[in-house]
């Protein structure tokens, strides 16, 4: 570690945490339907968009109404890009005339952009029209980051009233959701993002000399070189800050069109955690307590904080292995040291180290460093992120709810330990509750370990493996690990556009999103109906520095067991194996 | 009824957000990126007297030891092509990989069989894109002597050109500081053309 590497990280999470409260307050009135800043501008078009699709913004439904709502939205999103993939070759803004994506690369895709996964299982330059990544995947990464919103801001209302039915409207959340927040968001980082290079054009591939030319692997002289073209800002803003995660080029946020200079990578990293890390202010203001907020983030952010330092110090001392070749890996000021493969040198071992923690953290899934090639402790830590349910900040709207989730489950646990009833703001926790979050805490996990299970005894699943030994495990592990918690990156080297992964892999997608998304729902429908339960002297504090703490062991503890066997069989014995 | 009705909200809601997300705001951005930043949003292309010469932020390959070399690069079928990212997605006890880092290791002693210092991390590993532009600044200075002896230039004008070359850390914090590889190499030989060097 150097001081300023320190420094660096040190600087990213205080804005972090600046910027919470005021995007948090903003947001907090946009769920509330209060006048905001925006208004002028963007009401007008609210309104028109309700008058289109005939939603009555002040009409509120039950749970179900709602869920059904976000079924079928994510349904019809779901065939739309599906459909667009099979066709592209008809459409327009075609310049490079990419062909029809096949049906179980289109139907992975296409699950996987409308579960707010965008896991990748195409490499973007070489299989997408510009139509395609406009019409499909972009759409998507607002509208289904929308949703999550949605359901959080649900939930949310929820937990918020008493003795009440209806918890609000999908219609309206999603779409202010997108209007309010996302989309005025999306257009200035995009083009702050310009400025530092990032592309945005239609044009066809540029064809370059190289200045010294070079052969490929049949021996044949190569002279120019393809520069890969489009309109990437646009996407990559939205893919950073809906924790979309899905990269316009194959290798996502390493590629230098996508993520130009230092300051790009800083904001993109920024934009990935701003709003989930927001939504916990959000929370608290429209709960009408802000300190319950704060616990949650802090909860959160002390989590987040543990993982990005023990990530920079793991893969800053870099591979043994190397050392033993006689190769520097040490850092200062003008070498980046540490373990570099994967990694690029403008942003060296911080700013990978960091982005490859906070967008396991979140769902995001976008990457700036090729996770395959980390450390096995570093590749560890990425694991452990997202066995964690994607709840340290986690995907926007979805982290927030699978933390609340827990929360649950820490009163329940510690109403059980000193023998009260627990309760949440008001709530009783009963029988039903914690069915519900039971079966929220068990669905991820089985569905990571089923499928990994099943691919490592199956030839299909082995297929996909690259790299031999404990690693190639680790591969297989992380590729469900990834779909089932809606995260989207990879240990990328696994060969997974198959039509075996890309049919497991859409149905862990779709687990993870749907029968989380559901029973949280139902959770919320059944606490608003609860009469408020007055603070006792028996109520349990949730905001205190003891409650944060209880609740970061409740999810270490949670998370950390049901995985503990695979990652031994991983990462773990690939540590070893490397110190030997 | 009450999955009709959600049905067709949701058929209408798709269509006026796709309008909305996936033409109208790409398409405004496009216009505006354009209008305000044309030469980065096309791709940051080095033009010198109406010839292009590659991109600032697209790295290319080296093997001639008269350049600075780049990172090894993973993408197929040859290095360094732009039309299909891609890093090497080793993992760190894969034999290939470390076999790869040999090889490297190697092909620079041969050309400099004189460098006793040791490589520099970045120089003989694959970087995650396939396409950096840069190497550290360190992998710049173990390959001076080599470079300015094969060009029978003196040591102190070739760091000066890599001086000029080097990015500092973005804002003075963020960042690595690192050379560009490209911009570094077209400047040594506009030098020597200059000079009617060989």
């Amino acid at each position: 570690m150097t001081l300023n590497g320190i420094l660096q990280i040190a600087f990213y999470l205080a804005a972090l945490t600046l910027l919470a409260k005021p995007l948090g307050a903003f947001m907090a009135r946009v769920y509330q339907r209060e006048k905001t800043f925006l208004d002028p501008v963007l009401g007008p078009l609210e309104r028109l968009i309700y008058r289109l699709t005939k939603i009555s913004p002040d009409e509120e439904m039950d749970w179900k109404a709602n869920a059904v709502a976000l079924l079928i939205f994510n349904f019809v999103g779901l065939i739309v890009v599906y459909l667009i993939q099979r066709v592209q070759q008809f459409l327009p803004l075609n310049p490079q005339g990419m062909a029809a994506v096949t049906p179980d690369s289109s139907f992975n895709t296409a699950v996987s952009f409308a579960t707010n996964t965008n896991w990748q299982g195409y490499g973007g330059e070489t299989t997408m029209s510009y139509l395609t990544q406009m019409l499909a995947l972009t759409v998507q990464n607002f509208v289904s980051a929308a949703s999550g919103m949605a359901v959080l801001a649900l939930f949310i209302r929820g937990i918020a009233r008493h003795s009440a039915k209806t918890l609000g409207n999908f219609w309206v959340d999603m779409t202010r959701s997108t209007l309010y927040i996302l989309l005025p968001l999306a257009i200035v980082l995009s083009l702050v993002l310009v400025s530092q290079g990032v592309i945005q054009n239609n044009s066809a591939y540029v064809s370059v000399p190289f200045l010294q030319s070079t052969t490929d692997t049949a021996g044949v002289k190569v002279t120019d070189q393809v520069l890969a073209m489009g309109p990437a800002a646009s996407q990559i803003a939205i893919k950073q800050l809906g924790t979309n995660g899905g990269g316009f080029f194959n290798v996502n946020s390493a590629h230098p069109y996508e993520n130009p200079t230092p300051l790009a990578d800083f904001l993109e990293m920024l934009a990935i955690l701003l709003i989930p890390a927001a939504l916990c202010y959000t929370f608290g203001k429209m709960v009408k307590d802000t300190r319950q907020g704060w616990a949650i983030f802090a909860a959160m952010m002390l989590i987040l904080v543990t993982a990005v330092f023990w990530m920079y110090s793991v893969e800053g001392s870099g591979n043994p292995k190397l050392t033993a070749l006689g190769v520097d890996q040490q850092s200062t000021s003008i070498n980046p040291g540490g373990n570099m493969e994967g990694k690029e040198v403008r942003f060296g071992i911080p700013n990978s180290a960091v982005w490859a923690t906070v967008t396991t953290a979140a769902s995001n899934g976008s990457v700036n460093s090729m996770h395959d090639s980390y450390t096995p402790l570093g590749g560890l830590i990425t694991l452990i992120m997202l066995h964690l349910g994607e709840v340290v900040f986690g995907g926007v709207g979805s982290g927030l709810y699978g933390m609340l989730i827990f929360v649950v489950v820490a009163v329940f646990v510690a109403g059980l330990l000193v023998g009260r009833t627990p309760e949440y703001l008001g709530h009783k926790i009963e029988a039903y509750e914690m069915k519900m979050a039971s079966l929220l805490i068990l669905i991820m996990p089985i569905t990571v370990l089923v499928l990994t299970a099943l691919s490592v005894v199956t030839a299909a699943g082995k297929a996909g493996i690259m790299n031999p030994g404990p690693h190639g495990f680790s591969e297989i592990l992380y590729v469900f690990t990834s779909q089932a918690n809606n995260n989207g990156s990879a240990f990328a080297g696994a060969s997974v556009n198959t039509p075996f992964y890309n049919f497991t892999g859409g149905l862990a997608m779709l687990i993870g999103r749907y029968w989380l998304a559901v029973p949280t729902l139902a959770l919320a429908g059944s606490l608003v109906k609860k009469k408020l339960v007055p603070v006792s002297e028996g109520t349990l504090p949730t905001h205190t520095p003891l409650f944060i703490f209880w609740l970061i062991a409740v999810v270490l503890i949670v998370g950390a067991l049901n995985f503990l066997p695979a990652l031994a069989l991983g990462p773990i014995v690939e540590h070893f194996m490397m110190m030997q | 009824m009450m999955l009709l009705k959600h049905l067709r909200t949701s058929i209408i809601a798709i269509t006026v957000f796709t309008v909305l997300t996936g033409i109208l705001y790409p398409l405004a951005v496009t216009g505006l990126a354009q209008l305000m930043f044309p030469k980065k949003a096309n791709g940051s292309l080095i033009v010198k007297d109406g010839k292009t010469f590659g991109s600032e932020l697209i790295g290319q390959p080296f093997s001639d030891p008269k350049y600075f070399w780049s990172r090894l690069s993973a993408t197929g079928p040859f290095a360094y092509n732009a039309g299909a990212s891609s890093g090497s997605n080793y993992g760190p006890i894969n034999q290939t990989y470390l076999d790869g880092v040999k090889k490297r290791i190697q092909d620079l002693k041969a050309v400099d069989s004189s460098n006793t210092q040791p490589v520099p991390a970045d120089l003989v590993t694959a970087s995650g894109s396939g396409l950096d532009p840069h190497i550290s600044v360190a992998a710049a200075l173990y390959q001076l002597p080599r470079v300015a002896r094969i060009r029978s230039l003196n040591q102190d004008q070739v760091r000066s050109l890599v001086a000029q070359y080097t990015e500092g850390r973005q804002l003075g914090f963020l960042g690595e500081p690192r050379v560009n590889v490209l911009k570094l190499n077209l400047a040594l030989d506009e030098t020597q053309s200059l000079s009617g060097g060989k």
